[in-house]
């Protein structure tokens, strides 16, 4: 399944210099873990997201790896250290080559 | 774009519904089950950090004592390092001893991440010991257990 849904993200709009920001995301998807078994007794193939990552001005400085433990409707958070104003990518990996962006400013204050 | 938009990041109430039939379809297929062992943790472990020994103290992992659900369980880990260009967490590995698949997520920190903190949510598919490895700019290997007493099972539990 290409990612469909839009992912949601939060970061704050500004912040002082050396000041760590949180960032939350979340993005729908079912994180089918390939554990499960359908009603014929089959088991549902894996399709989970398996990268997740982010950037500030093009350089990547956060990453995680999801394994199939992970719940549906992947959440993550995590922080970056504010230097300069600029543009957040975050970026969305599922096993079937299904790929979501998301883009973000932010201003020193 | 949805940004700043003041979206709160909790499951909707039909997302939250649909967790809940998972959870109870999950069950019935729990006996089919086969799940990790310490032993599998270990060997996961001796095969990314080549049986190095492992300190104490530094990771902070946060999780519930007890986890009514075991589809959604909130996890925090936090390693305590100054996250200069020097002296920074890596990465930080986590894992569940009796889930199906013991590996969980794997961090990937820089300097500038400013702390070596992330949350997410995990699935475990019964109470079973919550591991996580942070490993330094320097190599070296610190870790951290915690118990979690799963009452509805994740994936069948």
């Amino acid at each position: 399944m290409a990612i469909k849904s839009a992912p949601r993200v939060r970061v704050p709009a500004q912040a002082k210099a050396g000041e760590i920001i949180e960032i939350k995301t979340l993005i729908s998807h079912e994180m089918e873990s390939g554990q499960r078994k359908d009603a014929a007794g089959k088991t549902v193939p894996r399709d989970i997201i398996n990268t997740f990552e982010a950037s500030f001005n093009g350089k990547p400085f956060f990453k995680a790896e999801w394994f199939p433990s992970i719940s549906a409707n992947p959440f993550q958070s995590f922080f970056y250290k504010a230097k300069e104003s600029g543009e957040f990518t975050f970026s969305w990996k599922d096993d079937t080559g299904g790929e979501q962006k998301a883009i973000a400013k932010l201003t020193m204050a | 774009m949805t940004l700043h938009m003041d979206a709160t990041l909790v499951p909707s109430r039909r997302q939250a519904l649909q967790l809940a039939g998972f959870a109870a379809f999950a069950a019935v297929l729990a006996p089919r089950m086969s799940l990790a062992t310490e032993a599998q943790v270990a060997e996961e472990m001796k095969k990314l950090f080549g049986g190095k020994a492992m300190g104490e103290g530094k990771v902070k992992l946060d999780v519930p004592e007890i986890a009514e659900n075991g589809l959604v369980v909130p996890i925090n880990i936090d390693v305590d390092s100054p996250m200069t260009d020097a002296d920074f967490v890596k990465s930080v590995h986590v894992f569940a001893d009796g889930n199906p698949l013991p590996q969980v997520v794997t961090y990937h920190f820089t300097p500038e991440s400013g702390k070596a903190s992330a949350s997410t949510r995990m699935r475990l598919a019964q109470t079973q010991n919550v591991i996580a490895v942070a490993e330094m700019s320097s190599g070296a290997l610190f870790s951290a257990k915690s118990q979690v007493k799963v009452t509805i099972g994740g994936c069948g539990g």
